[in-house]
């Protein structure tokens, strides 16, 4: 029995939610699916029943897809738009604001992977790191993918790399936090606009990742956020006819197959993914590239 | 057409007498009660319409809407191109159905009429704002020589605006009267007429029970058509002054048997919102208004919504803007 007077506080269970043209959204659907820590993950059949509950994400729809495009594309104008020198300090603003949420994430990665305490402390802290280093590439891609070319002619022949567009991307399932930073800082750090599609089993560092960018200057609508069932959302993002381009890592082969077929429709970019990525390794500009078209422009030089 | 058989006037007690009639009518129409109403319009965009039910109001929807451009900056040539992608909306795909009308400045009617032809248009009706649109403060008889003008230049449909000044300051009767006096302008030299359209400007009129009067007022007066708003202002169409305009359309028919068509305009920009409408039509009115001929919209960028919730229900693919027109 406790003293007279005395109460246990209860605690305040946070509610995640999608992050969508800078906005929080429940799932249109209404649908939410249990999230459970690492041990669900190997538990039989992949079911819910084999870890610890830890909360309920939303499942995200076919119809928060397409909202999420429509977001993705009103944002394209003003993020490509905008200076690689500023989309540079918007990132690393990004970077200063996880900085100060390592504890958060780190905990929520340790959930989600099964990893020792200092384990998980050193995943944030290489992803954090990588989000810096993708911030200081934005204004220098240029350099190293476009340049002067020699013509045989009285012309400058300059190339200029430029982004895509919308893309769609798949984070990997393996690696909830590091390998979702991976991915989707260079699509944002080339100018693109984002609609990530969260690690399925492990989307909470993924949703916490919203409020970091909704308080960093990023503007609504560059990067969107789902959680719920890849195949489900991945499927009407690969058909749609408004996504320039779909990053394929977090898709199995048989799902990636699918998915690439799908793609072909409105010859959207395609990466393929990669077997057992190290997401620590430096991952070079690849990532960059994939979601960059290179315009080049003749002009006379002037006698 | 049927419905001028009678004079609507003829069946109600002589309201246009005096102004003191007039007024005393109007006033005599039971008040709106707004948070039913609101309530009941925005319980009627619950409904979910789908697969071939959804085919079929996007289609009917496509075949309602009034394709205008009421800007200062329209060229021949901007509505030469909305002449042609209101007959054919869709390039790719023959069977989506024209539109019902396009709807531009007096001056571009000829334009219109002539770009409307040579697309092959022979369903697509033109119609002009005349009257001083979209403040509607000039002398009547510049109103009235700017409807006889964009009649004579081939206008099929006039849209009009009240005075909103002369109504909201209860001189009611002048505004009967300017819209007799603008149906009788729309007469041709053949003896047929250019159909009406009145706009009252909703978000003018300040509450519901204005616009109801304002309904009554303008059928009892010959119009043809009633349309919400001109889309210059910003309120514009809202379910819940539809729904008040479609209840005095009801109602009016069962008081006098003279069907009156009914326009929403500005503001409905996605096939969603659309849909919605064409579910509170059918609920109010019933079968009877669910065409071209008795209910439109007034809307440009709608279309490019329809044609692209068209493309994703043929294919099952979402759709972009990159697929209809530019306009």
């Amino acid at each position: 029995m406790k003293a007279p007077g005395t109460t246990t506080r209860l605690s305040v269970q946070k509610t995640y939610k999608l992050y969508v043209g800078g906005k929080f959204p429940r799932s249109e659907s209404g649908r939410v699916y249990e999230v459970t820590d690492s041990r669900g993950a190997k538990g039989s059949g992949g079911g819910q029943d084999g870890g610890a509950w830890l909360a309920n994400a939303p499942l995200a729809s076919r119809k928060d897809a397409r909202d999420a495009v429509v977001a993705a594309r009103k944002a394209v104008a003003g993020w490509s738009g905008a200076t690689a020198y500023n989309r540079g300090q918007v990132l690393y603003r990004v970077a200063e604001m996880l900085e100060g949420r390592r504890e958060q994430f780190a905990r929520e990665v340790a959930d989600a992977e099964g990893l020792s305490k200092a384990k998980s402390a050193a995943v944030v802290d290489a992803a954090v790191d990588r989000w810096v280093w993708y911030a200081g590439w934005t204004d220098k891609i240029a350099q190293v993918v476009g340049g002067a070319n020699p013509v045989a002619g009285p012309y400058f022949n300059l190339s200029t790399p430029e982004p895509t567009g919308v893309v769609a991307v798949l984070a990997p399932q393996d690696s909830s936090f590091l390998g979702l930073v991976s991915v989707l800082a260079p699509v944002i750090a080339t100018g693109n606009t984002a609609v990530v599609v969260a690690a399925e089993r492990a989307p909470l560092p993924a949703l916490s990742l919203g409020e970091v960018l909704a308080t960093s200057d990023v503007p609504g609508g560059v990067v969107n956020l789902l959680s719920g069932r890849t195949a489900e959302i991945a499927t009407p993002l690969a058909a749609h006819q408004d996504v320039n381009g779909i990053d394929l890592t977090g898709a199995g082969p048989e799902l990636a197959a699918e998915l690439e077929a799908a793609a072909a429709d409105n010859l959207k970019r395609v990466r393929r993914p990669a077997l057992g990525e190290d997401w620590t390794a430096d991952p070079g500009t690849s990532r960059l590239t994939a979601w960059l078209e290179t315009k080049t422009v003749w002009h006379p030089i002037g006698v | 057409m049927s419905s001028e058989v009678v004079p609507p006037s003829t069946l109600l007690p002589d309201v246009s007498s005096s102004p003191r009639a007039l007024r005393s009518y109007l006033h005599g129409l039971p008040g709106v009660d707004a948070v039913g109403l609101e309530a009941r319009a925005a319980a009627l965009g619950t409904r979910s319409i789908k697969t071939t039910a959804k085919a079929y109001a996007i289609d009917l929807a496509i075949s309602m809407i009034d394709l205008t451009t009421l800007e200062g900056a329209d060229t021949a040539g901007k509505v030469r191109a909305l002449c042609a992608k209101g007959v054919r909306p869709d390039p790719a795909d023959r069977s989506v159905p024209p539109v019902a009308a396009i709807c531009v400045y007096g001056d571009m009617v000829a334009v219109a009429k002539e770009a409307v032809a040579a697309a092959g248009g022979t369903d697509v009706h033109v119609a002009a704002v005349a009257t001083a649109f979209p403040s509607g403060r000039a002398a009547r008889s510049v109103k009235l020589a700017d409807t006889a003008e964009a009649v004579a230049a081939g206008a099929d449909e006039i849209d009009m605006v009240i005075d909103r000044g002369a109504f909201l300051s209860g001189r009611y009767l002048d505004v009967f009267e300017e819209i007799q006096a603008v149906k009788a302008a729309c007469t041709r030299e053949d003896g047929s007429r250019a159909h009406l359209k009145v706009i009252f400007e909703n978000g003018e009129l300040s509450t519901y029970d204005n616009i109801r009067r304002c309904s009554w007022l303008a059928m009892l007066a010959g119009a043809d058509f009633i349309k919400t708003s001109t889309g210059k202002v910003g309120v514009n169409a809202t379910p819940a002054n539809t729904l008040v305009m479609l209840e005095a359309v009801r109602d009016f028919r069962r008081a006098t048997g003279v069907q009156i068509g009914v326009k929403p305009a500005g503001g409905i920009r996605t096939a969603k919102d659309a849909v919605k409408y064409l579910v509170m039509v059918n609920e109010t009115l019933g079968d009877d208004w669910l065409s071209p001929e008795w209910f439109r919209f007034g809307a440009s960028s709608l279309l490019n919504d329809l044609l692209m919730q068209r493309q994703k229900l043929s294919t099952g693919r979402y759709s972009g803007p990159d697929y209809v027109t530019v306009d």
